[in-house]
């Protein structure tokens, strides 16, 4: 034991589209940075995401999305972890999301959205400074 | 034989060359060169410069030769752009059916010569608009057919006994290709007239796009099934377009997107013969499907080599007749992953590069992308703009006045033939695995990829590579695009519609026609007479898949990082 | 602390997620909470899978779970994937072969990482069963990659340990005799679909018939068993053989508390009191810098490592 606090992220992938090649990218950044990353592979509904991080009590969900259903992924996927009381896990997204999406997002409990072109090494500084491992 | 270089010259140049390296060192001992490797996007390095001893074996009939001859290099027509310049074939498809079909009017009317459809998700992954997982999806990245209803609206009032349509559907593209055959015949035009092409290449999705539904074995037999019905039945239609587009998205270097496209190739041909087709009956109607990065003598010579290594794949080892079997015809999108959503603007430029680079490798027909595709769907003066791009390179920039300018060059000739090497290495390998399905089966090919991506990735972080406007010529202000929005009413109408032709139809007719379906697949008959039957009584896009996920299983995602 | 104990009795999810993240960052409080929790434990039975990386544990576990479903039992699911050895970080990736398990209020499944616990993953990844447990699991399914003495020492708590292998394993079958043999309840040869199967079933055979003078009359002589976990073939059968090796504890020992089975217990033991005494010395020994000293000290040559190693541990435990 006496390990200390490691932050823990899960890397999902809601929605059908199949673009997971910044999602695989990312997942293995947060490795290399030190975290303990938990990818749940493609074509997630946003209920079966939450439920996986609630049982794997991860610090941070990373939403990605290419194909346009953003909005009601995200969102949805907030709302459940209020109504399971989860909501202290951090939720961010990445991938095509149009700059006047990101607001409203935000809004709904989005913590942050990160476009493409972003470096890993500025994902990983946010995570390092925003989500604290429990 | 007509070897190129007598030997003697190389002598001379040699000499010429140490020369003139003498002077270099003398000029990079003050200043240092640029850069401390030259590389591609592929991070392929790349010499100082090229001489005729980089292609000191090069044979002018064995490696280059004519357009339209063997191993056809130069392009598969003789004539190429000097008879018909390439299909400028634009991706369209948003919304509703309805929606899709006026930006078709639209895109007729201005030129276009050939449509190309973008469905939606659901209709990709073989779901109709009111399935749980469909939620959010409808309509967002291309159009939603759920029935045949919605095929016929899309193409209403469209001459299609004289324009081809472009399908990229994959999965589901054995139904999406039974109801365009169903909507032709209500019509009352034949099967036989009818132009086109299924991109219908599954190898890729578990490679690279990830959008499946069944095994590869399986998935393997359907595509099998459509190939030889289109010899059959609809001799004028494209039944694959065997892509390596996809896979370079995924992150592959150049070299991998060539050889893991042509290894596909390779597997649908052998399951086609396996089959007991004729090569030559089915190979003709085999396409391909390429991406157009932007390192641009990278990407015409992945071209050049692509054609020289599936003229002699068909040749030597399928043993092909024909010419028209050695021909790789090929279809071209400009990568989309090499669009940037910082100052979108400069898309145009990477694409009009892009592009360029895809004529002067004897692309058959091209899709520009449009600037504003890292943002969203394309708006119509974004897509008029990509449109535009091919047409000034078509008829303003003198590029196709001569048939493959570029052959001859040491640099292109050299790299051609180094790129070709290399990709043999890799089919040598897959074959050593017992074949592209069992390759994937143990994620070889998609590992490979997920390498690349990464590393790819870690050398613009480390700015090792320069992407204008994200790493480097940085600016704070943003650039406002216009945006197209799809509305949110869309789903509701869309399964509105579906439901109205659901309870509309004949319920147990289309019971009885799945059930057919369903024998066809588990006995191992062609499906797709059954399917077209399927789909003109109005059964569901899902409903149809779903026998297919009966029968055969749902493949899932192995989640290779 | 009771309000713990009673919501992971009552199955509470969250508070058992939470509960194993604390075991797993080593948060000292929570040994009196497993201590609360130990009466409650017992009930489940525990499946350790154990392979070379690759050879399809995740898939088979997968299966596995829907087998137990379709039977109405529960099931819990601890993944131990390796941590990187650079960054210290981990991409746990069993997870995906069995996520469509997800929504299924019977099942939790956890992906732990290794996390060079020194030993410490053993009792972890132990307490962890026995949250899952207490949670009222009938079954609790433990994958690790039998790499590391670490790994294979995990599989041990179980009540039967499957050993997993692949057609075409030549040399491996050597490494598994020198290390994963003796803990084989059951020889499963997934991706039974490839070639090879056969010859790895006849040297897998003569290695286990070779080692017969272990088995005494009456004892358990791990059977070998053809899977494809993908295809879902022999699945049923794996779970039906484990259910034989369950009646033969039950006969041999007595009763399925196999884990208080003295030898058993006396393993355990020993694992948690080295843990706890490494944990306890060594981090005292950093927290008070006496342990860089040391190191110093040797480095510049003043001290030999074995007194410094008296030095630092006599004391400290009163020898
Ligand atoms: N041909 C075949 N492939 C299988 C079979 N079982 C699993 N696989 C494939 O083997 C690969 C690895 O499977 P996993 O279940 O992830 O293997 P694992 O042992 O859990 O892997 P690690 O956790 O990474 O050590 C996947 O691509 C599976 O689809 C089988 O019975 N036959
Ligand atoms: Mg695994």
């Amino acid at each position: 034991m006496a390990q200390g606090r490691r932050i823990r992220i899960m890397v999902a992938k809601p929605g059908l589209d199949g673009h997971d090649r910044g999602a695989r990218i990312i997942a293995r950044a947060y490795r290399d940075a030190g975290f303990e990353v938990v990818y749940t592979g493609l074509h997630q509904t946003p209920e079966e995401i939450v439920e996986a991080a609630i049982q794997e009590d991860v610090d941070m969900i990373g939403l990605s999305s290419l194909a346009g259903a953003h909005k009601y992924l995200f969102i949805r996927t907030v709302e459940l972890l209020r109504e399971k009381g989860a909501e202290d896990i951090v939720v961010c997204g990445g991938g095509i999301i149009p700059e006047e999406d990101i607001p409203m997002l935000k809004e709904a409990g989005v913590k942050e959205i990160f476009t493409p072109g972003t470096p890993l090494g500025v994902i990983v500084e946010w995570v390092e400074q925003n989500v604290k491992p429990r | 034989m007509s070897q190129v270089f007598d030997r003697k010259v190389f002598e001379e140049i040699e000499k010429g060359r140490k020369k003139w390296e003498k002077e270099l060192e003398k000029i990079f001992a003050s200043a240092p060169e640029r850069l401390e490797r030259f590389s591609t996007v592929s991070d392929r390095e790349i010499e100082r410069i090229y001489t005729p001893a980089d292609v000191a074996d090069l044979d002018f009939e064995r490696d280059i030769g004519f357009p339209g001859q063997f191993p056809f290099t130069r392009g598969v027509q003789p004539s190429m752009y000097r008879g018909r310049l390439w299909t400028m074939r634009m991706f369209a498809g948003l919304g509703t059916a309805k929606d899709t079909n006026k930006r078709f009017h639209l895109l007729v009317k201005e030129g276009q010569t050939g449509l190309s459809t973008a469905f939606d998700m659901p209709t990709l992954m073989g779901y109709d608009s009111d399935s749980p997982r469909s939620r959010g999806e409808c309509g967002k990245c291309g159009v939603a057919i759920d029935t045949l209803k919605d095929m016929e609206d899309l193409f209403d009032g469209l001459p299609i006994d004289r324009i081809t349509t472009s399908m990229t559907i994959n999965p589901p593209a054995s139904v999406l290709w039974a109801m365009y055959i169903a909507m032709a015949e209500k019509r009352g035009i034949p099967r036989k007239v009818l132009g086109g092409t299924i991109q219908n290449d599954m190898l890729k999705e578990f490679i690279a796009q990830k959008t499946f539904m069944c095994p590869p074995e399986p998935s393997v037999r359907i595509i099998t099934d459509t190939v030889e019905f289109g010899t059959k039945e609809v001799p004028k239609w494209n039944t694959i377009s065997i892509s390596g587009y996809h896979i370079r998205e995924a992150g592959s270097t150049a070299v991998q997107e060539l050889a893991f496209t042509l290894a596909d190739g390779i597997a649908y041909a052998e399951a086609a013969v396996e089959r007991g087709l004729d090569v030559d009956d089915f190979a003709p109607r085999f396409s391909f499907f390429f991406n157009s990065h932007l390192d641009f003598f990278e990407e015409i010579a992945k071209f050049r080599a692509a054609r020289r290594m599936w003229a002699k794949i068909m040749k030597d080892r399928f043993k092909a007749k024909n010419p028209r079997s050695w021909w790789l015809r090929f279809h071209t999108q400009t990568a989309g992953c090499s669009l940037t959503a910082q100052q979108p603007y400069n898309n145009v430029v990477r694409t009009a590069l892009e592009a360029l680079a895809a004529v002067l490798g004897g692309a058959q027909s091209l899709h520009t992308n449009s600037l504003d595709e890292v943002l969203a769907l394309p708006t119509e003066e974004a897509a008029t703009i990509a449109l535009r791009t091919q047409q000034i390179i078509a008829e303003e920039s003198g590029v196709a006045n001569t048939i493959d300018p570029l052959g001859g060059s040491y640099f292109v000739e050299a790299l051609t033939n180094q790129m070709e090497e290399e990709a043999w290495e890799i089919i040598n390998k897959i074959d050593e695995m017992g074949g592209m399905l069992s390759a994937i089966e143990k994620n070889y090919p998609q590992q490979e990829i997920a390498d690349a991506a990464y590393h790819y990735q870690k050398r613009i972080d480390e700015k090792q590579r320069t992407v204008v406007g994200v790493n480097k010529y940085v600016t704070d202000e943003e650039t406002p695009v216009e945006i197209l929005e799809i509305d949110e009413e869309l789903e509701r109408l869309q399964i509105e519609k579906t439901n109205r032709v659901k309870s509309e139809r004949d319920n147990k007719k289309v019971q009885e026609c799945l059930e057919r379906l369903t024998e066809a697949c588990v006995e191992d008959r062609n499906v797709m007479e059954p399917l077209i039957d399927a789909v003109k009584n109005y059964a569901t896009l899902q409903e149809t898949c779903d026998v297919y996920r009966k029968v055969f299983g749902e493949y899932r995602d192995p989640g290779i990082y | 602390m009771n309000e713990v104990v009673e919501k992971v009795v009552a199955g509470d999810v969250r508070t058992v997620a939470r509960l194993i993240r604390d075991i797993d960052d080593g948060v000292p409080e929570v040994r009196e909470i497993l201590k609360a929790l130990y009466p409650h434990t017992g009930n489940a039975y525990v499946i350790g899978i154990t392979g070379a990386p690759g050879v399809g544990k995740s898939t088979l576990v997968d299966q596995m779970v829907t087998h137990l479903r379709k039977r109405d039992k529960t099931v819990g699911v601890l993944a131990v994937d390796p941590t990187s050895p650079f960054s210290g970080g981990a991409i746990l990736g069993d997870r995906v072969r069995m996520q469509r398990h997800s929504m299924d209020q019977g099942v939790f499944i956890r992906s732990l990482a290794t996390r060079g616990h020194f030993g410490g993953l053993t009792q972890s990844t132990r307490s962890a069963i026995d949250v899952l447990d207490a949670m009222g699991k009938d079954y609790i399914l433990v994958e690790t990659v039998g790499v590391g003495q670490d790994e294979v020492d995990v599989v041990k708590s179980a009540h039967t340990t499957v050993v997993v292998v692949i057609p075409g394993m030549g040399d491996d079958i050597q490494a598994i005799k020198a290390g994963i043999l003796e803990v084989a309840d059951i020889f499963v040869i997934n991706k039974a679909d490839r070639e090879g199967t056969d010859k790895t079933l006849s040297d897998l055979r003569l290695m286990i018939d070779m080692d017969h003078k272990k088995y005494e009359e009456g004892s358990w002589k791990p059977p070998i068993l053809k899977t494809q976990a993908v295809f879902d073939k022999g699945v049923k059968e794996l779970l039906e053989e484990i259910e034989k090796h369950g009646k033969h504890l039950i006969e041999s020992t007595g009763g399925l508390h196999v884990r208080r089975k003295k030898e058993k217990v006396r393993d355990e033991l020993v694992e948690m009191v080295k843990s706890r005494l490494y944990e306890e010395v060594v981090n005292r020994l950093i927290l008070t810098g006496e342990f860089d000293r040391a190191v110093e000290s040797i480095v510049e040559g003043k001290l030999d490592p074995y007194t410094a190693c008296d030095d630092l541990v006599i004391p400290k435990l009163d020898l």
